[in-house]
């Protein structure tokens, strides 16, 4: 490398520096719309000045091996709490507001573990079939990507997103960020259980994996003869060890826990296994003292996630509104959407593709007048179901039911444009 | 409820034509057989009706020395709970604003306590007590629940014959529940 050379590269690392701090000073901003882009400038690269980047070459090919947002995304990271009992069974949430389309980038894809996110090695991973089956089968990860492959896309969320109680969230993330949707690449169930032969009478599947909470759920035979996969990319690339590297089972519109990580035993039985996690956890109270289990389904839910809690109307005119919805059931069938406090109601439009069991993008044009209003959004899925209120929701399954809260969740936004919780 | 049953009959036909075309596909031959080592080895998920309960046996006096060993630091030395879940009481709280949720009161089967207990505690080191070890904390927490009284020894037979206060309290998925238009 030249003198000349080396010292423009220096004055770049320079310039990364800097643009790095005046990122990170305008990191509280961020959540705001456009708000932050403003307090970063310093008008020497405006028009009609030449701006700094274009005076010397930019970063050399290779000083990013593998690719990283820029500098001045530092602040869209997942949303993990700073006030958590522990951190090894725990999660963490997309950032839902700062996110457009629908499919999450994997860096950002909802966490939940159970006993930590373990370090595998592929060469030493191994899936066992077993139980109830004419040939008990073990598969290296070279076996398991030699059969047919498949790709789809697909929402995994967790069943608590959020529970029924307050405090609720501030912002989208907080309140229903354990939801994400991806690409994933693998072999689907159906062909491994044919390798192996299901004998009569098998009838649910015990998925186990490989972490240090050998977390155990229980899956109907149906939904592994349906639409389950044994997934090993997300989004293109292999598996992040936060969504299960080297092997994750799928199972599309089922609750998030029932999606096993690091899989890596298969048995078929009789019947379930009645784990801790499908008794003492993820089973729903109710007001009477009982409990729903197999409780599996993600029923229909959208959230308006622009403008929602925590960002700021840049000013009356034009502000469109757009969100997600998603259901477990099959596909959206339409988004409603009310800007007078659910008075009245406007059809959005949904972004093409919509696609079973995934994230569905809508968006509704909208001219806010500078009045506060309470904005919120109303899914409908192909079976006719549509998102209720919490107040409905609460009606039928008290405060305490935890899991499975799909309510319809509103927005205020005052006469400065701050955007805020209405239930809260 | 007449149409969703009809749904569910059309669905579950579809489903046994699945399984029917699945089973009659050509296999492709990959993987290897599973040896009865392996499956042992790694086979341990335990039935709710104590299937696979391995051999041994463990007494609430020994569950007592390995909880304040292993488990107390994280559950509390009476299984009150701390940075990890409430492991005693709340009998009788479960229909009540605020109901507690433990092994005693909300658990419906024994022998899921050995399995959970066996694969994934303690945090630190799971997968490392020993058979016997495992039933004597269970037998620990079953006590200090009054579910098993305090010279208790469990073995396979045993813990799958305790039966547990909230055995009946789980109820079948009803939804779609909420009826909203």
């Amino acid at each position: 490398m030249g003198e000349k050379t080396g010292k423009r590269v220096r004055e770049a690392s320079r310039r990364h520096f800097l643009q790095a701090g005046a990122a990170l000073a305008g990191g509280s901003a961020a959540a705001g719309l456009g708000a932050s882009r403003a307090l970063a400038e310093s008008g020497n690269n405006l028009p009609p000045n030449v701006p700094d980047w274009m005076k010397a070459p930019g970063d050399p090919m290779g000083s990013q091996p593998y690719g990283a947002p820029s500098v001045h995304e530092k602040g869209v990271v997942k949303n993990i709490s700073k006030t958590l009992q522990q951190y090894i069974s725990a999660s963490g949430r997309t950032p839902l507001q700062e996110l457009d389309g629908i499919i999450t980038p994997n860096g950002l894809f909802y966490e939940r573990h159970h006993g930590g996110v373990p370090t595998i090695d592929p060469a030493e991973h191994r899936l066992m079939l077993h139980g109830m089956v004419d040939r008990p089968l073990v598969f290296t990860m070279e076996d398991i990507r030699r059969f047919p492959s498949q790709s789809r896309i697909h929402f995994i969320e967790c069943s608590g997103n959020p529970v029924y109680t307050k405090p609720y969230g501030k912002t989208a993330s907080d309140l229903v960020g354990l939801v994400s949707c991806a690409e994933w690449t693998g072999v689907p169930l159906k062909i491994l259980l044919n390798e192996a032969g299901l004998q009569p009478g098998a009838k649910w599947i015990v998925a186990e994996g490989a972490d240090a909470a050998a977390l155990t759920r229980s899956i109907p035979i149906e939904k592994c003869l349906d639409d389950a996969m044994l997934v090993y990319s997300q989004n293109g690339e292999r598996l992040r060890p936060q969504q299960g590297y080297p092997l994750r089972l799928l199972v599309p519109g089922f609750e998030g826990n029932m999606n096993v990580k690091w899989l890596r035993r298969l048995k078929v039985v009789a019947e379930p296994a009645y784990s801790r996690e499908e008794t003492s956890k993820y089973t729903d109270p109710m007001p009477d003292g009982t409990a729903r289990e197999f409780t599996f389904t993600m029923e229909a839910k959208s959230i308006i996630t622009r403008p929602s809690g925590g960002q700021k109307l840049n000013g009356r005119g034009f502000c469109e509104i757009t969100g997600l919805a998603w259901s477990g059931h099959g596909k959206i069938k339409r988004v409603d959407v009310s800007v007078d406090d659910g008075k009245s109601w406007q059809a959005a439009e949904l972004q093409d593709p919509v696609l079973a069991r995934a994230l569905t993008r809508f968006r509704l044009p909208w001219h806010w007048d500078g009045a506060p209003a309470v904005i919120q959004s109303r899914a409908t899925d192909e079976t006719g179901y549509v998102q209720p209120t919490l107040a409905e929701l609460v009606a039928v399954r008290g405060l305490n039911s935890f899991y499975h809260n799909n309510a319809i969740w509103p927005w205020r936004i005052d006469a400065n444009g701050e955007v805020s919780n209405a239930q809260a | 409820m007449r149409r969703l049953d009809l749904n569910a009959a059309l669905l579950a036909g579809a489903i046994a034509m699945i399984g029917v075309n699945a089973q009659a596909e050509e296999r492709f031959g990959i993987g290897r057989p599973a040896t009865p080592a392996e499956i042992a080895g790694w086979n341990i998920d335990i039935g709710r009706d104590g299937a696979n309960l391995p051999p041994g046996n463990g007494s609430v006096e020994r569950g007592r020395t390995v909880f304040a060993e292993q488990c107390a630091a994280c559950h509390g030395d009476k299984g009150q709970g701390g940075v990890g879940d409430r492991l005693v009481g709340g009998q009788g709280t479960l229909a009540s604003p605020k109901p507690i949720r433990t092994v005693g009161s909300y658990w419906p089967y024994a022998p899921t306590l050995f399995d959970y207990i066996r694969r994934a505690m303690p945090q630190n080191a799971p997968q490392s007590l020993s058979n016997e070890d495992v039933y004597a904390v269970s037998a620990y927490v079953l006590s200090l629940n009054g579910v098993v009284p305090e010279d208790a020894v469990l073995d396979a037979g045993s813990l799958a014959a305790v039966r547990m206060p909230n055995r009946d309290g789980f109820v079948s998925d009803p939804r779609p529940d909420v009826h909203n238009h």
